[in-house]
């Protein structure tokens, strides 16, 4: 019984790392981290430049020895396996790569072409992906000749050409006008809600919060926490915050108000630049008992993933 | 850095093919260029410059020239695909980073590379074997067998090139490759006169060159001779084809794989 348990769990876990170690030279850029994703799973790998998360994704891919520790994607240790884990896995790179002498059909038909798939195959899929990402009525388009916005979804579909069992997405919405962005993620979604896995790397909490089930936050090349989006606002920051906003004579003087000492509720304080950020269970109560100032703008908003970014990843600006 | 020897595979020829989808979009302006410029060379010098030469080591000068310019060509060809274009793709339009996330890998690359750039030194050593034999300068049915062996020089020229581009920063580095490297085998080689006219100092220097050899292959063939040591010229053209393709995928995987 326990044994055909293990057996279930051992075959969805679609990408396991144990000890997973990247150098350098001398720079570790990954430092010994673990995690696995399992299949279906949205995975989220958050961190700010330069954390590790794009080189993790080249070890996955086999585009990047490991240095340290050990890689298994489909069950299968890496890199040894790449070539073959590489036709199960979809590709959505941090920069636009689309090949820039064909049009937008013959760029998902040269690049289903790479997996060895034939014309009278691809054609079908094309049409479906095309229409799946808006983009049917540009098939003939030169890729220059798209928006930013259609670049990225061309992008997005050419990842899909090979009906891939786990797509890959290395920061897919950055740059992208709000509509496409909503969009994309729709599009997402529907992919997860269709048994696809998902591992997504990202600086924009809110795209993070709203598709990951799971996620790791990593930085220096360190996982410094892990859980689902709820799980780590509970447990890194307070549900409530309250933002006060003006100039700082004035926000001193707010804060000179003391509310804890006055029967307030508990609050952590936390000032940068012209804000005031108060980390609470009760933003109501807290609120009453800052004084009206004229200067001082006040949002009371319920917290979320940025400020459980910030909390453990610092304020500090990087590269 | 990953020095194992490269296995070529199958899927070397879907790289070769994705090149041959692009240059079928340009078809016109490169057979009029693989056909006009020959034809400038030929009709310039080999009529020009031949109204005064006659005859060169027994054949009529626009014979002898046009069969080093059909190596020639194959070498220029080649270096040109295997540093400009090579380069474009694999640095500042990132196509290589697209195909390293499919199943395809480097060795297949670079092997899909090379193949393509002896296919173009196929075709522009076929134009100029065509504009030749108009101008009367063909003289064997033999020049046929020129077709296969400007492929395989093809192979050699491009080895070295795409080793150029796994090494090069900027498209400036490749001047140096012209300058110091392929012009002088244009001028060194045998094209225009034997090699055998050239101070016997710089003979040793001349006969390790793949140029030579390739020049050396060609010309008995245009022009109806008995061919003299195959073997040996195959083999130099062959050789450096091999080396160079080891080199290009270990420089291209410390590139790419980092």
């Amino acid at each position: 019984m326990s044994q055909s348990a293990d057996a279930a769990t051992a075959q969805s876990i679609v990408i396991a790392a144990e000890c997973l170690t990247k150098r350098f030279g001398k720079q570790e850029v990954v430092s010994s981290i673990d995690f696995s994703v399992l299949q279906g799973q949205c995975f989220g790998l958050l961190g700010p430049n330069g954390a590790g998360k794009t080189t993790t994704i080249k070890m996955i891919l086999g585009q990047s020895p490991i240095s340290y520790g050990s890689l298994q994607v489909f069950g299968r240790p890496m890199p040894e396996n790449a070539r073959w884990a590489r036709k199960r896995i979809g590709v959505v790179p941090q920069n636009d790569n689309l090949d820039p002498d064909f049009t937008v059909v013959e760029n998902l038909r040269v690049y289903g072409s790479y997996f060895g798939l034939r014309r009278g195959e691809l054609d079908d899929r094309i049409e479906q992906l095309l229409t799946f990402f808006n983009l049917s009525d540009r098939a003939n388009a030169r890729v220059e000749q798209l928006s930013g916005g259609m670049k990225r979804r061309l992008i997005i579909a050419r990842a899909l050409i090979n009906d891939p069992e786990l797509i890959v997405l290395d920061e897919p919405t950055t740059g992208l006008d709000p509509q496409v962005r909503h969009m994309i993620w729709a599009r997402l979604r529907e992919l997860k809600q269709s048994g696809k896995t998902l591992l997504l790397t990202t600086h924009y909490m809110e795209e993070a919060e709203r598709l990951c089930d799971t996620l790791v936050i990593i930085d220096y090349g360190q996982i410094l926490a892990n859980g689902s989006p709820a799980e780590l606002i509970r447990r890194y920051v307070e549900p409530e915050v309250l933002e006060l906003r003006g100039p700082s004579g004035d926000l001193q003087l707010a804060l000179a108000v003391q509310p804890q000492a006055d029967g307030g509720p508990a609050c952590r304080f936390e000032t940068i630049g012209d804000t005031v950020y108060c980390y609470t269970d009760d933003t109501q109560t807290l609120a009453r008992l800052f004084p009206d100032m004229p200067g001082v703008s006040r949002l009371q908003r319920p917290a979320n993933l940025e400020d459980v970014f910030l909390t453990i990843t610092g304020r500090d600006l990087r590269e | 850095m990953d020095i194992g020897l490269p296995r070529i595979g199958p899927r070397s020829l879907i790289i070769w093919r994705r090149n041959i989808l692009v240059w079928r979009k340009l078809i016109t302006p490169s057979l009029l260029i693989n056909f006009g410029e020959p034809f400038l060379y030929l009709l310039g010098l080999g009529f020009g410059l031949g109204f005064f030469i006659g005859e060169m080591a027994g054949l009529p000068y626009l014979t002898f020239l046009a069969s080093g310019i059909v190596a020639s060509s194959a070498m220029n060809t080649a270096s040109f695909e295997g540093m400009y274009s090579v380069y474009t793709r694999m640095v500042p339009q990132r196509t290589y980073e697209s195909m390293l996330a499919t199943p395809v890998d480097v060795d297949d690359i670079i092997a899909g590379e090379m193949l393509w750039c002896a296919t173009k030194s196929t075709i522009s050593g076929t134009a100029i074997l065509a504009v030749a034999s108009m101008l009367g300068a063909v003289l064997s049915w033999s020049a046929l067998l020129v077709i296969p062996i400007v492929f395989v020089i093809g192979l050699c020229f491009a080895g070295p090139a795409i080793v150029m581009s796994a090494f090069s920063k900027s498209y400036d580095f490749f001047n140096y490759y012209f300058t110091l490297v392929v012009t002088p085998m244009f001028i060194l080689c045998g094209v225009f006169y034997p090699t055998t006219s050239l101070p016997p100092a710089l003979q040793p220097m001349v006969n390790i060159l793949p140029l030579t050899h390739a020049v050396d292959l060609v010309r008995p063939l245009v022009s109806g001779q008995p061919p003299t040591a195959v073997g040996l010229h195959l083999a130099v053209l062959i050789g450096y084809a091999a080396i160079a393709y080891y080199l290009a995928v270990v420089l291209v995987r410390r590139r790419l794989i980092l």
